[in-house]
């Protein structure tokens, strides 16, 4: 039998099997939270920046395997972005990296970017409180 | 590596013996049923000793079985025409929240028809209270419809029960059985059905093959026009290596299937027995002892099935879920919600159906190989440490 047909490519199979930067993080300086249990993917990132560069992120996913791919590849393509090229992370990116995404999955994708969005938003909020005080 | 199967309510491997009864009527016995010349009539007198062995096995008459292309097309046939071949009684169906996608997407296209369709709950066990249905009988209700045993979580329904509360009450009673037949007993007097599903591909025989079970006297609108096939009753000229597939397999079915069941409730119980001794927070779905004997679906706390299912492929294990992860929905099994399960505990499911091939050794496969996936998804899950 010809293995052409799987559900998914080779780059989200090997994200699958070996994520990348898998994990809770101590004292991170922001953190995405982001899905919902009815669609069945959660995501959480967390992301540590030093003078506006992420310097490291982590992430912990509950999902199929197109969100746990989807976290991990965009865990790794953050690390070393400036905070504002992070934020320009699409959705559509996150798949290609992956060598694309099934069209019933691209919603893992989405949900990637939205993690990393609401962690970045997130640290910005803490240094804007940081500001004021 | 080494392929184990269990995903046997999916579809099962066509038995060689079955193989080896289609192939004549490819080449040889090519004949038209329908011709009066001998190639025709050798092929017709074939086929109608294919529905008597069909007939045989749910202690029916042959002139009461009509063969389809598969289950689903007898659940069409069924809804649809014992529908609206009884307009003028009325336009009330009774049908579960549990049933297989080929009765419920038939009930809510006649929904969008005029007819009015009442979805009865299960309890935790998937099962149907009986009083439900008589109490959602009105003068105007015409067909009921309740399966013999659920797909996914394997429940077995009292379907005898219903069925003499239906036959009181005068209304057509349907019976999605494409679980039951040839895999545990089923006669359609005992359980008292007017119409009942079978599909050929469940029980090793071909995809493309299926019957309707039609008691006589049951009056049934005909879905396909054309020719005077099945006794004008489903036009067509007939799926004759399909039919005649289907023939062999229920002739093997009912020699086999008393020990059969037998043989795979032991392994089904060995299987959820030591699966909640090896992984913790994991939980049965379905009823324990009115169960099918191949059947075994767990919800695992904390995990998502597909990637629980990835994973096990990548062990060569199939199995399914009920995570609808993979379909374009999102939303999870309507069987598990309806079961009163959580989003995430319908988002964990992992469903075993074991069949012929299926050996201890697979069921030990499975046990050892489960718990390090799980352990291996919890890890990363953020729903475990919000629950510590």
């Amino acid at each position: 039998m010809p293995d052409v047909w799987s559900l998914y490519s080779k780059k989200v199979m090997e994200h699958f099997k070996n994520p990348r930067n898998v994990g809770e993080m101590e004292n991170p300086d922001g953190v995405g939270h982001v899905g919902n249990p009815v669609c069945g993917d959660i995501m959480e990132l967390y992301i540590k920046v030093k003078g506006s560069i992420i310097v490291d992120a982590k992430f912990k996913t509950f999902g199929c395997g197109a969100a746990i791919a989807t976290s991990s590849i965009v865990t790794e393509m953050v690390k070393g972005k400036r905070i504002e090229e992070a934020l320009k992370i699409s959705n559509k990116a996150v798949a290609e990296a992956l060598d694309g995404l099934p069209a019933a999955k691209m919603h893992c994708s989405v949900l990637a970017e939205e993690a990393l969005k609401s962690a970045i938003e997130d640290y910005l909020e803490h240094q804007k409180l940081k500001k004021q005080t | 590596m080494r392929r184990i199967y269990l995903d046997h309510a999916a579809t099962t491997p066509t038995r060689p013996e079955v193989v080896e009864a289609m192939l004549p009527f490819f080449t040889n016995a090519f004949g038209n049923p329908s011709s009066i010349y001998s190639y025709g009539q050798e092929v017709k007198g074939a086929v109608e000793e294919a529905r008597t062995k069909v007939a045989e096995l749910i202690g029916a008459r042959s002139e009461e079985i009509i063969f389809t292309s598969g289950g689903t097309e007898a659940d069409n046939y069924a809804l649809k025409g014992g529908a609206y071949s009884n307009e003028r009684k009325g336009n009330h169906i009774i049908t579960t929240s549990i049933e297989h996608h080929a009765v419920l997407e038939v009930c809510k296209f006649l929904g969008r028809r005029g007819f009015k369709i009442t979805y009865l709950p299960v309890d935790e066990y998937g099962l149907v209270d009986p009083q439900d249905v008589r109490r959602a009988i009105t003068d105007k209700t015409t067909l009921i419809s309740v399966m013999h045993a659920n797909n996914e979580v394997g429940t077995i329904e009292p379907v005898a029960e219903i069925g003499k509360i239906a036959r009181e009450a005068e209304v057509y009673f349907h019976s999605d059985a494409v679980q039951t037949v040839g895999h545990i007993p089923v006669n359609v007097d005992e359980l008292k059905v007017d119409l009942l599903s079978i599909s050929g591909h469940k029980l090793y025989g071909p995809k493309g093959a299926g019957a309707l079970y039609v008691r006589k006297g049951t009056k049934l609108v005909s879905l396909m026009h054309g020719g005077e096939q099945e006794k004008r009753r489903r036009a067509g000229t007939e799926n004759v290596p399909a039919i005649m597939g289907l023939g062999k397999a229920v002739e093997l079915a009912g020699r086999e299937m008393a020990k059969e069941a037998e043989r795979l409730a032991y392994l089904r119980d060995k299987l959820i027995k030591s699966l909640g001794k090896k992984i913790d927070h994991i939980r049965l779905n379905g009823h324990p002892r009115r169960r099918l004997p191949n059947n075994v679906n767990v919800s695992v706390d904390f995990v998502e099935g597909e990637s629980m299912l990835l994973n096990l492929d990548l062990e060569g294990i199939c199995a399914s879920t009920g995570s609808a992860c993979s379909s374009s929905s999102l939303e999870p099994s309507h069987v598990l919600l309806a079961l009163g399960l959580s989003p995430e505990q319908a988002h964990g499911s992992l469903r075993f159906t074991l069949g012929r091939e299926n050996t201890e050794a697979d069921v030990e496969r499975v046990l050892e190989v489960l718990p390090v996936i799980v352990a291996r998804l919890r890890a990363m899950s953020p729903l475990l440490k919000t629950q510590k």
